[in-house]
């Protein structure tokens, strides 16, 4: 017996209460999908999953349809340099006469470095491999600001990863599948980038508001930056490597500090991923909180013995800790510097926390490299097309 | 007993189904990459031009879960946070679907502006959405030039409302 056969058969709900009805039951469910999501975290949530189901559903798709664009792309190309040869190839020509001394200072200023980092003992950060992709969709509302690449997780593409072009930062890898990843752009508006001014070295954050330009927040000290001043990636928390160039400041007409980004110089239709993971990242976080001391030598330990006993004897107050490596580990200092003669040690605290002493037979006052400020990586920059095992050199 | 001619009646994939994939399709092709004079494609919430015209052709159970799909595709296809389109076209629909006595019978203008005020809801639930997940509310400049882009969709809107308003005899 159906329903309509039935003792309800009489009963007629008026359609537009069961519409609405539906209306808030989707409701509801908007809104548990809206609460369940996580999207501007960098850690793994459940909808992920299915983002990365739908771009991998989605690369051939946007394949398809960017296929005719790259032609049309490549053929306006080849019709404007066959046109303008002559032109480029005298701005070319000038262009490398300008920059042949900036070469040449580029290769001492280098040789300077390695030799001052080598004198130093600068734990210098390992070079950075990265893997070219093209940009196969673009997604540019107010509510979100992506686009999708065509390198995944098979070329070593991972969730936050650092997205470049040739000019400069671009954003952050938000999802990962089989041979497409989702970039988020740094003007969409759930992007944070820890920053600092390159002539202040300043921090701040950078903050995507779905404009062109993101802004400047939470800035320290005072006069922080100014316009014209060159925006860096700081490297704080580990998730983008320091030095990264992200653009130029100036003041918007709202008064707000806002970047004028250097990818910008250009279309995004080609980027590098920088498969970049910070020692934080690689790191064991519960093996990093906890301490573990190693066992003292005998002789050192009948020391302790001793100084233990001597310091109870005279009632003095238990020292924190006796035992000479836990004292260097929470010390901690940024630069220390200690003289033993006749040679001079000096124990430097890399980028990342990691100590090493060397031996140095200079006094550290006066060594040059006392002024040596760290500079940023400019490789990424240097305009060379992207290959798929291309590493960017140590910052 | 009327009888009713089957070309006259409301088939839910001919007013529905159609003109879904018909948006979805052209909601994909929007996100290719082209770029002239340093400007991309425009990217109009094409979706709500479903919303606006469902509502106002006849009340449907199917129409608010189709919304709701729909929005789900955009948040997929866009890489927005999951459910915030969905529930800004379920949104307008419910808007559109209590106002939907006032509209019968009204000229281009009026419904234009309920459009306009549609679009403008379904707008705001994204801005509150987006200032409850992130603290920042997206730029005014950005949000206006969707909106503006999507408000001058209507007249898609107002064929397919003189498509299928009138098609199913029944609800005369």
């Amino acid at each position: 017996m159906s329903l309509r056969d039935g003792p309800f058969q009489d009963i007629k709900v008026p359609l537009t209460w069961t519409a609405a009805v539906a209306v808030v039951v989707t409701a509801v469910i908007g809104v548990a999908l809206v609460l369940g999501d996580r999207r501007e975290t960098v850690q793994g949530h459940a909808s992920e999953v299915a983002r990365d189901a739908f771009d991998r559903v989605a690369r051939p798709v946007s394949g398809i349809l960017d296929a005719p664009v790259r032609w049309v792309d490549g053929g306006v190309a080849g019709v404007r340099s066959y046109f303008f040869a002559v032109s480029e190839n005298r701005r070319l020509k000038q262009e490398v006469a300008d920059l042949t001394h900036w070469r040449n200072d580029a290769i001492a200023l280098r040789h300077d470095n390695e030799r001052y980092e080598a004198l130093l003992g600068l734990r210098t950060d390992p070079p950075i491999p990265m893997v070219a992709a093209r940009v196969i969709a673009d997604d540019h509302g107010p509510f979100a600001q992506t686009r999708l690449a065509d390198a995944g997780v098979e070329a070593g593409v991972r969730s936050g990863n650092p997205v470049m072009t040739e000019h400069g930062l671009v954003g952050r890898i938000l999802g990962v599948a089989k041979g497409v990843s989702r970039i988020l752009l740094l003007t969409d508006v759930s992007s944070r980038l820890p920053i600092m001014d390159d002539r202040t070295d300043s921090r701040g954050i950078l903050t995507g508001d779905g404009s062109g330009a993101p802004t400047l927040e939470y800035l320290r000290g005072d006069q922080p930056v100014k316009a014209g001043d060159r925006i860096l990636s700081s490297g704080d928390g580990g998730l983008f490597p320091r030095g990264l160039p992200v653009g130029e400041v100036y003041q918007s007409i709202d008064g707000n500090w806002r970047v004028r980004l250097d990818a910008d110089d250009g279309p995004i239709d080609n980027v590098r991923i920088l498969l970049f993971r910070d020692v934080s990242q690689l790191a064991r976080q519960p093996g990093l909180s906890s301490t573990s001391i190693p066992p003292l030598a005998p002789a050192d330990a009948a020391q302790v013995a001793a100084e233990a006993n001597a310091a109870s004897q005279s009632s003095a107050p238990p020292a924190s800790t006796s035992h000479p490596t836990h004292a260097a580990a929470t010390a901690a200092p940024t630069v220390a510097a200690t003289q033993t003669a006749p040679h001079l040690t000096v124990t430097t605290t890399a980028t990342h926390g990691a100590s090493a002493p060397v031996h140095a037979p200079v006094a550290a006052s006066a060594h040059p490299a006392a002024h040596l400020k760290h500079r940023p990586a400019t490789a990424a920059s240097s305009g060379a097309p992207p290959a798929p095992d291309d590493t960017m050199p140590p910052t | 007993m009327t009888f009713v001619p089957a070309k006259q009646r409301l088939e839910p994939w001919s007013w529905l189904g159609v003109p879904f994939l018909i948006c979805a399709i052209a909601s994909v092709l929007l996100t290719v990459p082209i770029r002239a004079f340093g400007v991309g494609l425009p990217q109009p919430v094409l979706a709500l031009v479903l919303a606006f015209a469902w509502a106002v052709i006849r009340p449907s159970v199917l129409a608010p879960f189709l919304l709701m799909l729909f929005g789900l595709f955009l948040d997929l296809l866009w890489g927005g946070p999951i459910g915030l389109w969905g529930l800004a076209l379920v949104a307008a629909y419910g808007l559109i679907l209590a106002v939907r006595p006032t509209l019968t019978g009204r000229g281009i203008a009026v419904l234009w502006i309920w459009y306009a005020a549609a679009c403008l809801l379904a707008f705001g639930v994204g801005v509150l959405i987006t200032f409850a997940k992130t603290s920042e509310i997206p730029n005014p400049w950005s949000l206006g030039w969707q909106i503006l882009i999507t408000i001058l969709l209507y007249p898609f809107a107002g064929r397919l409302i003189a498509r299928y308003e009138d098609a199913d005899v029944r609800f005369r």
